[in-house]
């Protein structure tokens, strides 16, 4: 369809001053939604692992009181959900993915696309590329306060640049990978990459 | 693709599914029927619809004449049987779309959409049962397409239905709900009232449970499948006392919808 035709009746709304920070097909919320596929398990952090992952290899483990001792950041960035909500100046802590790699001595990341493996079997799939240089973290606080089970508590990925299902909850592995491998949302119809900007939220857009 | 009940055979697991085109279209309004004082069902003749999974949602897009647009997501009522779409669409506090679709939109408008989307909230005859639904509010519109399609089913697969509403008028498809459940030994239905009940109420008042879970839902060893729909406090509250009743995370589908606390 070229032109989407003008739904009659229906007025504009007038833009906020926030406006420009809003990608298209999104509007404002100052709520935090919940969404995943499943119930929210309930992890333990003594329980809890964090594993870098390199072929059959491991790069990197850490226990909750090793990541912890890890170089932390502290980044405000807004988030974009594709189910259109978005919320601004949010505040987080974590190990960034740079500091993540300089910690286990790798200089250049060793293959070109990452696969996010949480709790309950979810999976998201990432180009490394949009994991460095400052563009990710491993987020262990929001608000300056642990993260919520709800919300990916003890551990979550946070790619502020990307639709939220590429940030993932209950994070537990990051395994590099030579070839692209979609997730799973992205093999149940979702964009492979996910840009709010460019309205990537499904397969085809 | 694939459709349930056409001649693709599902198997019970989660393996990629075919994907459907998700292009945006205009489908015709045929009618809007109120289903509660906060509820309308629109339904929906699509230009072109090549089937649905019962469990998802569609699209909606609204355009201004200035070019400014609004998108929300609806879970479809209708069975992929039937050829007319019903979206069920609740009042939501201050919602331009909701507000738009309830009090604006008017039978033979043209409505802008795409879907089916939603390839894990799914469930159809193929992939058996028993399966254990759990509504809080309007969360039982992508449940009501489920119970729906299993009406249509020849197999008699055991269902329950565990709905969580504030009060009796609130109930949304009552009437057919209860009608289901009177003509079906097959299908437990089970009302839960939060805030207002008649004084011969004989169901449950309050909120769901875990009591009142454990009798409804069928055992551990009968492996339910539960699908919960509901605000998102109802679907955490939900599936976590399920989980502490001894039932497998993995056989539990949430989808969450509306306000939520921090």
């Amino acid at each position: 369809m070229d032109r989407p035709p003008v739904s009659r009746g229906f007025k504009s709304k007038r833009q906020t001053p926030e406006g420009a920070r809003l990608p298209p097909g999104q509007y404002l919320t100052t709520d935090f939604p919940v969404l995943s596929a499943g119930p929210t398990p309930e992890i333990r952090v003594v329980d809890w692992k964090i594993a870098l992952q390199l072929g059959g290899s491991l790069l990197g483990k850490w226990t909750w009181d090793e990541f912890e001792a890890l170089p932390q950041t502290t980044i405000t960035v807004d988030i974009h959900c594709v189910t259109k909500w978005t919320k601004l100046g949010t505040v987080w802590q974590g190990v960034s993915f740079d500091d993540l790699l300089k910690v286990v001595g790798v200089s250049e990341p060793p293959d070109a696309y990452v696969m996010a493996h949480c709790d309950g079997g979810y999976t998201t799939n990432l180009p490394v590329s949009d994991l460095v240089a400052g563009k990710a973290m491993i987020a262990t606080r929001y608000e300056g306060l642990p993260l919520a089970p709800a919300h990916g508590g003890p551990a979550r990925l946070l790619v502020p640049h990307l639709y939220f299902w590429k940030s993932a909850k209950w994070l537990r592995r990051l395994r590099f990978m030579p070839k692209d491998e979609p997730g799973f949302w992205e093999s149940r119809g979702y964009h492979n990459y996910g840009d709010p900007w460019r309205e990537q939220r499904y397969d085809g857009d | 693709m694939a459709i349930p009940g056409g001649s693709n055979v599902m198997t019970a697991t989660d393996a990629p599914l075919q994907q459907p085109s998700i292009a945006w279209q205009t489908g015709r309004v045929q009618a809007i029927v109120a289903e509660t004082s906060r509820v309308k069902s629109i339904i929906l003749q699509p230009a072109n619809w090549s089937g649905h999974w019962p469990g998802q949602h569609v699209d909606i897009r609204l355009t201004a004449d200035d070019g400014y647009q609004a998108e929300r997501s609806y879970s479809i009522a209708s069975p992929p049987e039937e050829k007319l779409l019903a979206l069920t669409v609740e009042r939501v506090e201050d919602g331009e779309v909701s507000s738009y679709l309830l009090d604006e939109l008017r039978v033979g408008d043209t409505l802008e959409f795409r879907g089916p989307i939603g390839w894990h909230f799914i469930w159809s005859q193929t992939r058996g049962g028993p399966i254990c639904l759990v509504a809080g509010g309007t969360g039982i519109t992508p449940l009501m397409a489920m119970l729906r399609h299993r009406t249509r089913s020849l197999a008699p697969i055991p269902a329950s239905l565990i709905y969580s509403a504030r009060s009796l008028a609130e109930i949304v498809y009552r009437d057919e709900l209860d009608t289901m459940a009177r003509d079906d030994r097959d299908l437990r239905l089970v009302y839960a009232l939060t805030r207002e009940h008649p004084g011969d109420w004989n169901g449950h008042r309050g909120r769901v449970n875990a009591a009142l879970l454990a009798e409804n839902s069928f055992t551990r060893e009968q492996n339910p499948t539960f699908f919960i729909c509901g605000p998102t406090g109802f679907v955490e509250g939900i599936s976590s006392m399920l989980v502490k009743l001894g039932f497998d995370p993995l056989a539990i589908r949430t989808e969450r919808f509306g306000p939520t606390g921090a």
